[in-house]
């Protein structure tokens, strides 16, 4: 076999963890220390996170364009919710069964939104996630409806950290899910699967001619995407010990999509950086009249879309350039 | 059977509403999310007309629908115009926000609550037959909404700017070949759209209610109309709203504790089987 | 005796409603045969190809691939079966570089595509496979650039790698030298010839210089169907296929 003049090494290495990334996976263990009055808050944004990085795995990545992505995340809140309510109260389990539930979800409605153009795609995701919002609702004796899921209550976590009111155990719990999936995610994208996800973003057309088969590989990974949303749900619903049914509205589906442009798409660090950026500014402005706050929110996405479209992981992106520094983990 | 009379008012009303997003979605193979919120701009006016500087109702309706089109053409040309060679994902986007700062705009202006609408006299009331209780004013907005279906259908297929819409639907690039401005067509047609959804917005408040929420609320309804209908299709608008609108109050009257599953469900179905709409043609995206 | 073609068609038929595409269409090519497939614009030799790989299903007739019936096979698995496809209009990549697009396409024929867990450099195979691929093709000084910074040149070769990724027995090539100088696609037509005669090849080609200088055998298409066939010698001297190409020259 001859021997290629290409340096194989970027391709090689491509994986590898870089020190930008190592360094930044200190900040929950620096988060703990610096807000230990606002863990509740970092919690939520470490579930957020998680559920933002389930919208870039199927959007960012495959290019699957999901107006109802939070039906997974409320379904996923509901069975860990309905279990924890009615006695089985262990996290890791519950987690266990949300993820198996919107995974077969998931996989199901996969089946439904291969078909068709982007229209089609965005109608059907939608509806889906519509029509669980309606079950919800109606379903009082099961979910609470409007007024939601309770008397969850919580066994220790590993069978020695209970959940308390400081939120100490729930905070490392979930930064601990968040860290573990991530990693999985990571390698996922790495991977020759991964690759081929992004071919099929790229150019749908081109895969099958290649020996692909798309609709087998798009169902995997919004299956994936869907347990991972799930998960996320699942924990809301355990640390939080309650289940709104705004888990299932369109308004969180579509901030979830705002939240990951902001952060920029196909990056897995984007989905992460736009949910802090974005909850934090959330916070601090939480005294502001919500009309201005939707109104802002608004003319920021549309400078974004306009002008800014890679987001904060673009300017990420574009200051290591400017800086000679390598390009970061795509 | 009144109740498939509200059915077919309900549906009429839709088609008004969701008629431009068909066309526009269907010429410009632009998804507008933002599409309820010029029939929320419409339905504002109207009101503000109406109760604020004492228009006559039926001079309001066509007053709300012109300046629902100014807004549609100053949007046209500033914003959207950017976003037409866009992917799909952007278009939503760009709606989305666009729909979060109307949305606002609104509350901050008008408050959230409903705004009250006060109909003249001679629409008020009912004709009570045997079986059949009909509203003066759904039998308004039924007559009003088969003008303007008739009139719209005429206009594409017979006028010369119709065929300029369908040709520039059907090729861009050819019809800019043959010196169709195409741009301008986009223009007028966005502006008709918008007009018939801020008319549609107006006429429905007595139906459907007022409110800063209406884009986001009824959106779906909207979006079924088209996918189901088929975009660009103006018979397949009209018949998919008329079959949404009695599924929806029949499903709403004889089963209410389903609400809007039903609706939801067969839009699924639907598109499950039929992609391209029960009467539009597959888009070649 | 089909075990002697690689690649055939039988009474092969494509309507769009009323209109018929492509007309009872039965095209033999021989294994190792340099094929040509030429005719007007109009003539179908796309729709011909997207029948041949699966791209569209035939209204009715059959595709025989290397003896077996192929027709209702979907694209990806009569990819597997050795047939692969260039496109008249680049399909590549456009945010992924050039040894990522080879080493996908590799991945895919390796049937690694599904591995999730150890990363693409892991696959030491694959790699080398598409470096050396790329070393073919003369597209090694450019493996690291993203597709969409390439020259038209070089990207009309990253989709023939893309093809020749697949490894494939029988390779359709829809206008290789479509939109490039011909500086360049003298050049390409180059890495075509040096492909090694177990491969059958058929090609549409617009370029009758270089469709004489490579082709062995040459079907012409006219209207969706079947003018005639032969060699480039009989061909060129047919009075059908001069009217056909005059025909187009008086009128266009």
């Amino acid at each position: 076999m001859a021997t290629s003049s290409i340096d194989l090494t970027p391709l090689q290495r491509a994986d590898r963890w870089r020190p930008a990334e190592l360094a930044f996976w200190l900040l929950p263990v620096a988060g703990y220390f610096v807000f230990p009055d606002n863990l509740v808050l970092l919690t939520q944004i470490a579930i957020t996170a998680l559920f933002c990085l389930s919208l870039d795995l199927i959007l960012g990545y495959a290019g699957i364009v999901s107006l109802g992505h939070a039906a997974f995340f409320g379904v996923g809140a509901y069975t860990a919710g309905l279990l924890a309510s009615h006695g089985w109260g262990e996290p890791i389990s519950g987690l266990g069964a949300a993820a198996a539930v919107c995974a077969v979800l998931g996989f199901i409605t996969s089946l439904l939104v291969l078909r068709g153009a982007d229209l089609t795609r965005l109608m059907v995701t939608l509806g889906v996630a519509m029509m669980l919002f309606e079950l919800a609702n109606k379903l009082t004796f099961l979910t609470g409806g409007v007024d939601g899921l309770q008397g969850i209550e919580m066994k220790p976590l590993f069978g020695s950290f209970g959940f308390d009111m400081y939120g100490k155990t729930a905070y490392w719990y979930a930064m601990g899910v968040l860290f573990l999936l991530f990693w999985a995610a990571r390698k996922l994208v790495h991977s020759p699967f991964g690759l081929s996800i992004k071919g099929i973003r790229l150019n749908a057309a081109r895969m099958p001619a290649l020996g692909a088969p798309i609709n087998a590989r798009l169902a995997a990974i919004y299956t994936i995407g869907a347990a991972y949303a799930g998960v996320a749900g699942a924990l809301l619903a355990q640390t939080t010990q309650f289940v709104a049914l705004d888990v299932l509205a369109f308004n969180r589906s579509a901030e979830l999509l705002l939240i990951l442009v902001l952060g920029g798409s196909g990056s897995l660090y984007g989905a992460i950086l736009g949910t802090i950026v974005f909850m934090s500014a959330h916070h601090v402005l939480s005294d502001m009249n919500p009309e201005y706050w939707q109104f802002w929110l608004g003319a920021m996405m549309l400078v974004i879309v306009l002008f800014a479209r890679d987001g904060v992981m673009g300017g990420v992106r574009a200051a290591a350039r400017r800086l000679g520094l390598e390009g970061g983990a795509r | 059977m009144t109740v498939l009379f509200d059915g077919i008012a309900s549906g009429m009303l839709l088609f008004l509403i969701s008629v431009g997003l068909s066309v526009t979605l269907g010429l410009m193979n632009f998804v507008n999310l933002a599409h309820g919120a010029f029939a929320m701009v419409g339905g504002y006016v109207c009101v503000t007309l109406l109760n604020k500087a004492g228009v006559p109702f039926l001079l309001s309706l066509p007053l709300a629908a012109l300046a629902t089109a100014l807004v549609g053409v100053v949007l046209e040309r500033t914003l959207y115009r950017r976003l037409y060679t866009a992917n799909h994902l952007d278009q939503v986007l760009f709606s989305i926000s666009l729909v979060f700062m109307s949305m606002s705009a609104m509350q901050y202006f008008f408050g959230a609550q409903q705004q009250p609408l006060n109909l003249p006299d001679f629409l008020k009331g009912q004709i009570n037959l045997p079986g059949l209780d009909m509203g003066i004013y759904r039998l308004f907005l039924i007559a009003v909404s088969l003008v303007l279906a008739y009139g719209l259908q005429r206009m594409v297929s017979g006028t010369r700017f119709g065929a300029q819409l369908r040709a520039s639907v059907d090729n861009p690039r050819a019809a800019r070949g043959v010196g169709i401005n195409v741009e301008r067509v986009f223009t007028l047609t966005f502006a008709l759209g918008s007009a018939l959804a801020g008319l549609g917005g107006a006429m429905g408040v007595e139906m459907l209610g007022l409110d800063p929420g209406f884009p986001v609320k009824y959106i779906v309804y909207f979006l079924i109309v088209v996918a189901v209908g088929g975009s660009g299709s103006i018979a397949g608008s009209l018949v998919a709203s008329l079959i949404l609108g009695v599924v929806d109050v029949a499903g709403k009257y004889y089963v209410p504790q389903v609400g809007s599953f039903v609706i939801y469900a067969v839009m699924v179905v639907m598109l499950v089987f039929r992609p391209q709409g029960l009467i539009g043609r597959m888009t070649a995206r | 005796m089909s075990t002697t073609y690689a690649l055939q068609t039988r009474n092969l038929v494509r309507k769009f409603g009323g209109f018929v595409a492509t007309n009872d269409v039965s095209l033999n090519v021989e294994a190792g045969a340099r094929h040509a497939l030429i005719g007007p614009n109009g003539a179908g030799k796309t729709t011909l190809i997207n029948l041949l790989t699966g791209f569209l299903a035939p209204t009715s007739g059959q595709v025989i691939l290397k003896g077996d019936d192929v027709t209702g096979l979907a694209q990806h698995q009569r990819v597997k079966r050795g047939l692969a496809r260039t496109f008249q209009i680049n399909r590549l990549f456009a945010d992924l570089t050039v040894l990522e697009s080879v080493v996908l396409a590799v991945n895919e024929r390796l049937g690694l595509g599904a591995r999730f867990f150890r990363p693409i450099g892991a696959h030491q195979q694959a790699v080398r496979e598409a470096a050396e691929l790329l070393e073919t093709l003369k597209l090694a000084d450019v493996a690291h650039e993203r597709t969409r910074n390439l020259a038209y040149g070089k990207q009309r070769l990253i989709e023939i790698a893309l093809a020749l990724a697949a490894k494939p027995q029988v390779l359709l090539l829809d206008e290789p030298a479509a939109g490039v100088p011909t500086t360049e696609s003298r050049e390409l037509f180059a890495s075509i010839a040096a492909l090694p005669r177990d491969v059958t090849i058929l090609l549409i080609e617009h370029d009758m210089d270089l469709v004489f200088r490579f082709a062995d055998q040459i079907s012409v298409l006219v209207s969706g169907a079947l003018l005639t066939q032969g060699t480039p010698d009989q061909i060129a001297h047919d009075p059908k296929v001069k009217e056909v190409y005059l025909g187009e020259a008086v009128h266009g």
